[in-house]
């Protein structure tokens, strides 16, 4: 016989004996309190054996499953451990019918205490030396009290508290839970002070032109409504939704409010045209503008280059990558960390060189939690082209260092490979020398490392030789 | 200003928030009230502490700080040139009821958006003290998601993650265009650097996380519930695929955890560009069941167009059985054999679903009847699997297979 429905401590320790016992559940009638009825039935008391042990997932499912208030609940679960002991995957079965039954119990009894979580309203008693009291009724559908309580001291553990349910009352004060009795409603004071400032929220927070109710009713079902002092304005709110509605509709339009005009005091952001790109900064501040080409669409924005004006020379990538997008700042993702250990090791100092790219604008492909980097077109390069060369017109680099294909396309204007430019110095229209090389991205997609390495040798020695041409 | 009872300003700041969809207070770090000695838990999903009558839930307070606004964007009932009345709260008001709505377990928190006031710094600067307060005087340990205001300084973007769990920027509408005519003090440019800011906020505390030496503290979190952000879907011409590539865009390039799709509602003192009417709200479940299949189902964007027409997902069915009409060749599915990817593509199965059957599989071969136990929708998958006892034949491919699924037209018209 089981003193307290409901108490997992009690039904494990009798369903632990019987198990160690080897006492078979159909030899075991498990009865509550009231009934008065022997606990095993006509099967002989157990000889105490070894613990049996059991899958701990089990065990935690039992704790909540015991607080159904199913009469039958103690038997079946017990049924369902006997089988465990002897069929390890059991809770696997998820197709078997008593596993079914577990499952499908374990949620009815979540569901509860989650929803006793949400719906537990504290009404406050009232105040002793700083520390605020308060208590709360609630009828819960099953028997989880002791499921709850230990969240409700996780979360208000700075103030004393009292839950009163019908079948037992859990109170927590000065820094202690302890349970007790089950109670009544006038336990608990009827009102407080701050239901008014609740229910006017809860009024205003509703949007009448999209009434729910099914949805509303699923997930706070009218069972609890009584112990909810929003609920009292469920009817009175769709009472007069449908006329708010109306409302809203007749007036349909009005006239602007003159006298906010006052308030928008701020005109729009001047626009650049493009005549006014006059200095470096101009650009900078005009490329994020830009819409000659789409790209500006889905980027965060349009990276200009980066250095000093005077700057001798001037690197070329080929566009903003993920976090130069993000950052609004040229080589500053993984391509740049490769490109700044290369400068150090060919002595270039990063600082003294202006770094920008051929296009503006990030361009990519959304792939789930990802940008994926897509190579710009010789029609984007080639429009992106005037930021380029307002960039070389206002630095007048003596050198050019273009890393990839889109940079040299960039710079030259033509569709010439990196091979055939590589190794030599070109000389560019208006005096520039130009010096072609790879883009540092190339080499973190080699998947071989003796070929990386070889090609990282030769980016340097490329990188080297520009550094004594603008000497 | 403040000479407005307290219960009017509620009335009116939670009438003017309410357009927000977003009340989830999921997803954050666990966090309790044990040590600190004070008020507050989160613990990874978020409670819905009531139900509103449009089936929304009430999981945070959820207001603005003050209704004033600069701005003129048409859509919304706080534009400076709508006649709404105007109410504004002071930070320790605020304070003062989310902790009084906290400790009588109204609420899980606060979510703190506001009417552009002065500037957008100064507006962000508001929000962020009534975090401040919340967190450091009161010690309180419960969910604080706050507005991020386009355009604000990075630092103070930086220091609202210190004390936030989430931070959203909503887009508003989809396209540029729609933004233009519809917001036109709001950039589409200014709106993705903020939410850039955030997310290099979150990268930076992870990376200072990773690379923390043995036995120091752990580095403070970045809004630990990561950002997200809003769209109005029905007030402007944007059609389901411009709102789902803007969705998919702002996915990969700010890790957003959620965007947030909301039917555009008639508002009171509407603009005379937006007539009112009933707000879109099969449209806006349908975009959300096409967001779901891109972040949960292995979809791409492109895909699930195929089962749409004119860029519009079809209203009568949902798009995942949309896209698998028109493409009936890859179905029959075996239950048994299938691999997780193809089994999350058949209509009707869900990622639970199928996370079951892959399970109980391993254990046995399936029959309907299995099935049965381990979906709630056996009905609708029949033409689209294969178990041990059932094959659909002619089925997967018959003519009216689209007419057994899609509600006559009358009730699709009620569900408007």
């Amino acid at each position: 016989m089981l003193a307290e429905p409901g108490d997992f401590a009690e039904w494990r320790s009798a369903a632990r004996g019987l198990l160690a016992g080897g006492v078979a559940p159909e030899d075991v009638s498990w009865r509550g309190g009231a009934e008065g009825a022997s606990l095993f039935g006509d099967a002989a008391a157990p000889a105490s054996a070894g613990a049996v042990s059991l899958p701990r997932e089990l065990l935690e499912i039992a704790e909540r499953v015991i607080c159904h208030r199913d009469p039958e609940v103690p038997a079946r679960l017990y049924r369902i451990i006997w089988r465990a002991a002897r069929d390890r995957q059991l809770l696997a079965r998820t197709t078997d019918a008593e596993v079914d039954w577990l499952r499908k119990a374990d949620k009815i009894i979540r569901r509860d205490v989650h929803k006793m979580h949400a719906f537990v309203r504290f009404r406050r008693l009232g105040e002793e030396a700083g520390r605020e009291s308060f208590a709360a009724w609630f009828e819960p559908s099953h028997r989880i009290l002791r499921l709850t309580a230990p969240f409700f001291q996780r979360r208000f553990y700075g103030m004393d508290w009292a839950i009163v349910t019908p079948d037992a009352r859990a109170i927590w004060q000065d820094e202690t839970l302890v349970y007790g009795p089950g109670g009544t409603k006038d336990e608990v004071p009827d009102s407080d002070v701050v239901e008014d400032q609740w229910r006017t929220y809860y009024g205003a927070i509703f949007n009448p032109a999209r009434v729910k109710i099914d949805a509303m009713r699923a997930e706070m079902p009218k069972k609890y409504w009584k112990n909810l002092p929003e609920a009292q304005d469920i009817a009175p709110l769709l009472a007069g939704a449908e006329a708010r509605v109306e409302r809203m509709r007749e007036a349909a339009v009005s006239l602007a409010n003159p006298l906010t005009d006052k308030w928008r005091t701020r005109v729009p952001d001047e626009l650049l045209l493009d005549d006014d790109v006059k200095t470096l900064g101009d650009v900078a501040r005009a490329v994020d503008r830009c819409t000659r080409c789409p790209l500006y669409c889905n980027a965060t924005q349009g990276v200009a280059g980066e250095g000093p004006g005077a700057a001798r020379i001037m690197l070329v990538g080929e566009q903003p990558g993920d976090q130069e997008d993000l950052q609004g700042r040229p080589f500053v993702g993984p391509a740049g960390h490769v490109l700044n250990e290369a400068l150090e090791e060919a002595g270039l100092d990063r600082r003294r060189l202006f770094l920008t790219n051929a296009v503006k604008h990030f361009k990519f492909e959304p792939r789930g939690k990802r940008r994926l980097h897509q190579n710009p077109t010789t029609g984007e390069i080639d429009i992106c082209r005037w930021w380029l060369d307002k960039e070389r017109a206002f630095v007048q680099p003596d050198l050019i260092v273009t890393l990839g294909a889109s940079a040299l396309r960039g710079v030259t204007g033509k569709s010439v490979s990196i091979k055939s430019m590589r190794g030599a110095v070109h000389e560019l229209d208006g005096g520039s020398k130009l010096v072609a090389t790879i883009h540092p991205s190339f080499l973190l997609r080699l998947p071989d490392r003796e070929r990386a390495a070889e090609e990282r040798a030769m980016f340097v020695a490329d990188l080297i030789r520009a550094r004594k041409l603008a000497a | 200003m403040s000479a407005k009872p307290i219960l009017k300003k509620l009335s009116i700041l939670a009438d003017a928030a309410k357009y927000d969809a977003s009340c989830a207070s999921s997803g954050t770090v666990k966090r309790d009230s044990v040590a600190s000695k004070g008020i507050g838990s989160t613990e990874g999903m978020g409670i819905c502490h009531s139900y509103a009558p449009d089936g929304r839930c009430i999981s945070l307070l959820k207001i603005l700080l003050t209704n004033f606004c600069i701005y003129d964007c048409r859509f919304c009932i706080n534009r400076a040139s709508s006649n709404v009345e105007r109410a504004r709260f002071s930070p320790q008001e605020v304070v003062r009821l989310t902790l009084d709505f906290y400790k009588r377990n109204y609420i899980e928190g606060l979510f703190l958006s506001s009417g552009i006031i002065r500037s957008e710094d100064y507006t962000m600067e508001q929000l962020v003290e009534v975090a401040r307060i919340l967190r450091e005087e009161h010690r309180f340990q419960g969910y604080i998601h706050l507005k991020t205001i386009a355009g604000a300084d990075p630092g103070l973007i930086a220091l609202a993650g210190l004390y936030a769990d989430r931070l959203s920027t909503n887009v508003e509408l989809p396209t540029e265009a729609g933004l233009s005519s519809f917001a036109p003090e709001k950039k589409p440019e200014t709106i993705r650097k903020t939410m850039a800011s955030v997310r290099i906020g979150a990268d930076d505390a992870i990376e200072a996380a990773k690379s923390r030496l043995i036995g120091k503290a752990m580095p403070p979190r970045f809004a630990p519930a990561g950002q997200s952000t809003q769209m109005i879907v029905g007030a402007d011409a944007a059609r389901d695929d411009d709102i789902l590539k803007t969705a998919t865009n702002l996915y990969s390039g700010y890790r957003l955890r959620r965007v947030y799709y909301s039917a555009y509602s008639p508002i009171p003192d509407a603009s005379s560009d937006l007539p009112p009417v009933r707000p879109p709200l099969m449209r806006e479940h349908r975009l959300y069941q096409a967001d779901w299949l891109l972040r949960f189902y292995g979809f791409e964007r492109a895909e699930i167009m195929e089962g749409a027409s004119g860029g519009m997902l079809d209203l009568a069915i949902d798009p995942k059985l949309a896209w698998a009409l028109m493409r009936r060749e890859a179905f029959p599915v075996d239950i048994n054999r299938a691999p997780r990817e193809l089994l999350l593509r058949v209509p009707g199965l869900g990622t639970r679903a199928v996370d079951r059957i892959v399970a109980a599989r391993r254990l046995g071969k399936l029959r309907l009847g299995d099935l049965a136990k381990l979906t709630a929708s056996v009905k609708k998958v029949l033409p689209f699997i294969v178990t041990l006892d059932w094959r659909p034949g002619k089925l997967t491919d018959s003519a009216d297979l689209r007419a057994r699924f899609a509600p006559p037209a009358e009730q699709l018209a009620l569900a408007l």
